[in-house]
C-alpha cells in the first residue's frame, strides 16, 4: 500500500521507469531458476515426447509415428498395468486420508503428552524412503520376520508365511508400506489444519448442545476441507509417482503383481534399454496427472466457493 | 468445559494413539531389535520375540562386512548438502521476486515451478540419462546433485516465498526512501531478516535431499564409491546371504544425521511446511 501512494505522487514518466526495472529485476531474479529446471526437466520431457514417436534403443532412432502408442492400446498387459496402478493410487490416498483424519484427531485432543506424540508420528516422513523399505522389508520376511512370527504365534498360519512371495499378499503388503511412509505428511497437514479452526465456531455450537461426532462433522470438515482435498491430490501425486517403495520391495513382483506405471515405464526404458517404449509410457503418465492436476483445480474451486475461503 | 474427556473416552483415545503410534514406530523398532540380535538368532525360526543374547557387535561388525558403509554416509551427507546449498542460491532470488515484485508473466511462470512438482525423475530418467551423459556427468556426484536440485527449487520457491510475504514491506520502503537499490535492499534488509525462515526452507531441502537420492543414484551412478547409503544398503541386499543385524544397524546409523536435526528443529519444521494448510 505505501508504495502505491508513494509512486502516485510521483510523476507519471518516473513511474513508468521504475515499474520497467521492477519488470527486469524480477525476470534476472528468476531466470536462474527458470534456466536450470528448462535444461533439467522442461528439456527432458520434450525429448521423452519426441522419443515416444521413435522406434529408439542403443542402437540409434527411427522415425516410427504413433507405433509405439498404438502398442500400448493393444497390449492387454499394459491395460492391466493402468488398472492396477489406479487401484493402487486410490486404495492407499483413501487409506492414507482416513488415517491423516483420525491421526489428526487423536493428535488435536487436549491430553497430556501430546506434545510427545507428535513428535513421535513423524519420523517416516524424515527418513529416506528406501531406509525405512529396508525396515519394511524384514518385516515381511516369513522365516524371520515379526508380522509372520505373530501370525503363527496367533495360529492364523501354520508355518512362515512370506508377505512378498504371492501376488496379492505382496501387492497389498506394498500398499500398507506406502501408507505408512505417506500417513505423517497427511495426518501434520490436517493438524495444522484443524489447528487453525476458530474455537468460537465450536463453543457456540458446544453451547447449543452439539456433540462431539455433531461438531467434527459439521465444523472440522467443512473447515479443513481445502486442505484434505489439496492432500488428497498431492498424495494421489506421489503415490501414482511412487517408484522407491515397490522397487525395494518387490521390484514390480511377483509376476508383475505390483508393477505399476513408474515401474513399467522403468523396466521397460533403463531395465531393457527400449527408450521410445519407455517414453510413450512416460508420456501417459504426465497426460494422467496432468489430469488429475485440472480436477484438483476444479474441485479447489468449487470448495473455495462453497465455503467462503478468505 | 468442552474440552473436558470422561475416564472412558481418555482411554479410548489413549488406545488409539498407541495403535496408531505402533503402526508408525514398528519398523523402526524391529530394524532396532534385528540389529541388535547375533546373526544365527536372528535366523531361528520360529520367531522369537524376546532374546537373552543381545549386544551392539553388529554396530561394530557392520564396517568390516560393508567397508564402504562410512563413504556411503559421507556420500550421503556431501551429495545433501551440495543440493542444499546449490538449491538455496537458485530459490533465494527467485522466492524474493515472487514475494515482492510485478513483473510479467508472474503467475504463469509461478505455475510452472509448481507443476515440475507433479513429476518424479523417474518419468524423465531417458532424456535426463543423455542430457547428464552430454554433459559428461554420469557416475560423478554431480550426477545425483544436478537432478536433486531441479526437483526441489520447487519446493523451495513456494516455502520461502511464503515466509518472505510475511515481513513487513514497510522496511524496505523505508531503504528506498533512503535511495538504496533494490540488490542492496534484498542483501541488507529483506535477507536478514530471513533468516529464521532460510534455516526452515535450508533444513527442508536437506531433507528432502537426503531422502530422494534413491533413483538418481542406482540409474545415474554405477561408481560404488560414490553411492549413497540407501543406495549402497540396497546393493547388499541382493546378496546370497545377507547379514540383517549388521543391514539394520548400518540403516538406523545412517538415518542418524537427518532424525536429529530434525528432532532439534521440529517445531520451526512443521510450523514452517504446513503454513500453507493454516488461514490466516
Amino acid at each position: 500500500m505505501a508504495e502505491l501512494s508513494a509512486q502516485a505522487s510521483q510523476p507519471a514518466a518516473n513511474t513508468r521507469k521504475r515499474a520497467m526495472s521492477e519488470n527486469l529485476f524480477g525476470w534476472l531474479l528468476v531466470a536462474p531458476a527458470m534456466f536450470f529446471i528448462a535444461v533439467i526437466v522442461a528439456w527432458p520431457l520434450a525429448e521423452t515426447i519426441r522419443l515416444s514417436f521413435m522406434d529408439a534403443g542403443l542402437g540409434g532412432e527411427e522415425f516410427i509415428g504413433l507405433e509405439n502408442y498404438q502398442d500400448l492400446a493393444d497390449s492387454r498387459k499394459f491395460h492391466q498395468t493402468v488398472i492396477r496402478t489406479f487401484y493402487w493410487m486410490f486404495l492407499s490416498v483413501g487409506i492414507k486420508l482416513i488415517m491423516g483424519l483420525i491421526g489428526a484427531t487423536l493428535l488435536n485432543a487436549a491430553i497430556p503428552g501430546r506434545a510427545l506424540f507428535r513428535v513421535l508420528v513423524m519420523p517416516p516422513w524424515v527418513i529416506p524412503v528406501a531406509i525405512g523399505c529396508i525396515g519394511w522389508l524384514w518385516l515381511y520376511n516369513g522365516y524371520f520376520g515379526v508380522l509372520s512370527g505373530v501370525m503363527m504365534k496367533l495360529g492364523i498360519t501354520d508355518g512362515p508365511f512370506e508377505f512378498l512371495a504371492y501376488k496379492s499378499s505382496a501387492f497389498y503388503s506394498a500398499v500398507v508400506t506406502d501408507v505408512w511412509v505417506g500417513t505423517p505428511m497427511v495426518t501434520l497437514f490436517f493438524l495444522a489444519a484443524m489447528q487453525g479452526v476458530s474455537r468460537d465456531l465450536y463453543e457456540a455450537a458446544w453451547v447449543d448442545g452439539a456433540g462431539r461426532w455433531y461438531r467434527f462433522r459439521r465444523i472440522t470438515i467443512p473447515q479443513i476441507m481445502p486442505v484434505i482435498v489439496s492432500m488428497a491430490l498431492l498424495s494421489a501425486i506421489f503415490t501414482f509417482n511412487s517408484f522407491e517403495i515397490i522397487w525395494i520391495l518387490t521390484e514390480g513382483g511377483p509376476r508383475s503383481a505390483t508393477t505399476t506405471l513408474i515401474i513399467d515405464t522403468y523396466k521397460v526404458a533403463i531395465g531393457n534399454y527400449k527408450f521410445g517404449e519407455g517414453a510413450a509410457r512416460a508420456v501417459v503418465i504426465v497426460v494422467l496427472l496432468a489430469v488429475f492436476s485440472l480436477i484438483y483445480l476444479f474441485f479447489l474451486n468449487k470448495i473455495n466457493k462453497r465455503y467462503g475461503a478468505k | 468445559m468442552m474440552d473436558r474427556y470422561t475416564k472412558l473416552q481418555l482411554v479410548g483415545i489413549y488406545a488409539a494413539l498407541a495403535v496408531f503410534l505402533t503402526f508408525i514406530l514398528l519398523p523402526f523398532f524391529e530394524m532396532f531389535m534385528a540389529s541388535l540380535r547375533p546373526l544365527e538368532h536372528l535366523f531361528r525360526s520360529p520367531y522369537q520375540f524376546w532374546s537373552d543374547d543381545f549386544s551392539l557387535q553388529a554396530y561394530k561388525d557392520m564396517w568390516v562386512t560393508v567397508p564402504l558403509l562410512g563413504r556411503y554416509i559421507f556420500n550421503s551427507i556431501f551429495i545433501a548438502t551440495s543440493v542444499t546449498v546449490i538449491t538455496m542460491v537458485f530459490v533465494v532470488p527467485a522466492a524474493y521476486a515472487y514475494a515482492r515484485l510485478e513483473f510479467p508473466f508472474k503467475n504463469i511462470s509461478l505455475g510452472i515451478f509448481l507443476g515440475v512438482n507433479m513429476f518424479t525423475g523417474a518419468v524423465l530418467l531417458i532424456p535426463l540419462y543423455r542430457v547428464l551423459r552430454t554433459m559428461g556427468l554420469l557416475n560423478t556426484y554431480w550426477a545425483m546433485i544436478v537432478p536433486g536440485v531441479a526437483f526441489l527449487i520447487p519446493t523451495g520457491i513456494w516455502l520461502l516465498r511464503s515466509y518472505l510475504e510475511k515481513i513487513p514491506r514497510e522496511l524496505e520502503e523505508a531503504a528506498f526512501v533512503d535511495g538504496a537499490s533494490r540488490m542492496y535492499t534484498l542483501r541488507r534488509v529483506v535477507l536478514p531478516l530471513a533468516v529464521p525462515g532460510l534455516i526452515v526452507v535450508s533444513v527442508a531441502v536437506f531433507i528432502g535431499a537426503y531422502a530422494q537420492q534413491f533413483l538418481f543414484a542406482i540409474t545415474f551412478n554405477q561408481t560404488r564409491e560414490l553411492q549413497p547409503l540407501p543406495a549402497g544398503l540396497f546393493e547388499f541386499i541382493g546378496y546370497q546371504s545377507v547379514t540383517w543385524n549388521e543391514m539394520m544397524a548400518a540403516a538406523l546409523v545412517g538415518v542418524l544425521p537427518v532424525m536429529l536435526i530434525f528432532l532439534f528443529l521440529q517445531k520451526y519444521l512443521v510450523a514452517g511446511l504446513t503454513a500453507g494448510a493454516v488461514k490466516e
